[in-house]
């Protein structure tokens, strides 16, 4: 197990958002994170990347182990650095104000393989030839579109082995969803470890591995992705 | 011809200026002005760090420069004068010379020192709270060394001249010229390293989102630490230069006023841009001696036009409406300062041949 969420309670001031999640993802998987609005997806990855409070919560008991070790006491940047866990939050979060090239480069902060940082710049760029068409335009911009095809270049060239994903088809037109789900995948076939969370759980059922129903902070259902596409109850609540 | 031509300017310029000074060339007026041209130029691009780059508010950038100033001349007095206070010098006064630069970076470090203790607030805290933390810190700055009779309380601290004078007796060279102007391109080039450093894209990342920069492994507690502290440490030589240029300081001139100036400059040069912030502090010196000119020439033309009535004169006070006036016209119509957040290089890309800034 690369990363392995124990009996996770996390609490935002005084509410508690997530009553004791247990959820592990394997080494290439792609895992997804189903649930309806509230329920406490992106909470869970903020609590796994640490963002700090305000915008993160605190982690109240349960543990979050990366191959093995405990990352509850580390700092976000921390996660980054040492751990390999990049977050491509929802909203995107880009830097407007700088350069497409900018912001890629502004993900290398901490690294110190130049070589290998080469290799990621051509490989984003092959994954997404409009963000090297656009590479010296400022990101504000950019198309949504574009911005989103950002931020998940961007969580990839801080060379991580895991990428967290919040709602990467966010404000996308169904032809570019597509596109950016086949593009994940490819990455998974090139050995990236993905958690996923997504509103349209149709498509990210399709694509994952493994997924998880989450109802009010607590997970209600686990299995693989094609067992859950088939189970009554989730084609009745998420499938429609 | 690209790495040299600056430096080489630059070296122009300080030997044409000391030439000039020494020989008499410009008189102490002009001399003094240039100085506080330095001066605010240090002011100015060392507060653009935090406030331009960075995009916090910090607007209590003078307790910094207090705290240099007072520990840069408390020193030099203690080791090199007799002071009343202090005693005999505790070294030879001839040494004071080559004992300057220790002791201006000596205020330095205690105003970055100073600098630590703001920028721990701003760890949880931005925008307009921040604002009022550096308010508060730049009254607390002042009110104590208003409260410490030792070194003169409100009514100020002197003996700065007689450190100047044995430096001449050393050498008869207009000195504090000489380290305005060297401290003034130590600062810029400081400043210029940093922030085209890969720690200056954190300190911009900062800026443009803080939850981003931390998930790309941006430490940004540790950047903002070093901000401020490079910041304040650099206000802190500014006001060990000022200390001694004036030879005399007390702590009103540290007040929220000089505070204002600050940020004035860095607005008017515009946030996040090193040449903006130089221009500004220069065109912000000038226009403040150049009113000293105007307005009596002013006063007469409205006398002679019968405008005012007799017994009326324009007073330097109008300086403080002009001023404000031209800054009021300024954010109406160029919102975004003199260079916005460009470079001289990004504005006049032929410059590029002679300097290049990334």
């Amino acid at each position: 197990m690369l990363l392995e969420i124990k009996d996770l309670v996390v609490r935002y001031g005084n509410i508690e958002a997530l009553h004791g999640i247990s959820f592990h993802v394997n080494e290439g998987e792609i895992v997804t994170l189903i649930g309806s609005n509230g329920a406490g997806k992106t909470t869970t990855l903020h609590a796994i990347t640490r963002v700090p409070p305000p915008e993160g919560p605190k982690i109240h008991t349960g543990d979050i182990r990366f191959q093995g070790r405990s990352i509850v006491g580390v700092e976000a940047h921390a996660i980054v650095q040492n751990c390999h866990i990049a977050l491509a939050p929802e909203g995107r979060h880009i830097f407007g104000n700088l350069t497409v090239e900018e912001n890629l480069t502004l993900a290398t902060f901490s690294r110190k393989d130049a070589d290998q940082v080469a290799r990621d710049y051509q490989r984003v760029y092959e994954l997404f030839p409009r963000l090297a068409e656009r590479r010296s335009q400022r990101s504000e911009s950019l198309s949504g579109g574009e911005q989103q095809m950002l931020a998940v270049g961007r969580a990839l060239m801080t060379g991580c082995k895991v990428i967290l994903l919040d709602e990467p088809s966010m404000g996308l037109a169904p032809l570019l969803m597509y596109d950016m789900f086949r593009t994940l995948k490819k990455l998974n076939e090139q050995g990236m470890t993905i958690l996923l969370i997504e509103q349209n759980a149709r498509l990210a059922l399709k694509f994952a591995h493994r997924a998880y129903v989450l109802d009010t902070g607590e997970i209600v259902m686990e299995g693989s992705a094609a067992a859950l596409t088939e189970n009554p109850e989730v084609q009745k609540a998420y499938l429609g | 011809m690209q790495r040299f031509s600056v430096p080489l300017l630059l070296a122009l310029l300080f030997g044409a200026l000391v030439a000039a000074s020494h020989t008499g060339a410009i008189d102490l007026y002009i001399q003094s002005v240039i100085m506080f041209i330095g001066i605010n130029i240090i002011l100015s691009s060392s507060l653009n760090i935090v406030n331009g780059y960075m995009g916090e508010f910090a607007c209590g950038h003078a307790a910094f420069m207090a705290i240099g100033a007072y520990v840069a001349s408390i020193l030099n007095v203690l080791l090199f004068t007799k002071d009343k206070y202090f005693g005999p010098p505790l070294l030879p006064p001839e040494l004071s010379l080559y004992f300057f630069p220790l002791v201006l970076l000596a205020g330095g470090a205690a105003a970055a020192l100073a600098g630590m203790l703001v920028a721990i607030p701003s760890f949880k805290t931005r925008g307009d709270y921040l604002a009022i933390i550096t308010i508060a810190a730049n009254f607390i700055v002042t009110s104590t060394i208003i409260n410490m009779n030792a070194i003169g309380g409100a009514r100020g601290f002197m003996g700065m001249k007689k450190i100047i004078f044995s430096m001449e007796d050393v050498l008869e060279l207009p000195w504090m010229l000489i380290w305005v102007i060297l401290g003034t391109v130590f600062s810029v080039w400081t400043i210029r390293r940093f922030v085209s450093s890969t720690y200056g894209k954190g300190i911009i990342a900062i800026h443009q989102d803080e939850i981003a920069a931390e998930i790309m492994g941006v430490n940004t507690n540790r950047m903002k630490l070093m901000a401020f502290m490079i910041s304040s440490g650099l206000a802190g030589i500014a006001g060990g230069l000022f200390a001694h240029i004036l030879g005399y300081i007390n702590p009103g001139s540290f007040g929220i006023l000089k505070s204002t100036e600050c940020l004035v400059m860095v607005y008017l040069g515009g946030m996040g841009s090193l040449s903006g912030s130089v221009i500004s502090a220069i065109l912000f010196t000038l226009l403040l001696e150049g009113l000293r000119f105007v307005i009596p020439w002013i006063n007469t033309g409205l006398h002679w036009l019968h405008l005012l009535p007799d017994a009326y004169e324009v007073s330097q006070v109008w300086k403080w409406v002009i001023i404000p006036l031209i800054l009021v016209l300024l954010m109406q119509f160029r919102p975004e300062g003199i260079m916005g957040n460009k470079e001289l290089s990004d504005i006049f890309p032929r410059l590029k041949r002679w300097y290049h800034f990334k």
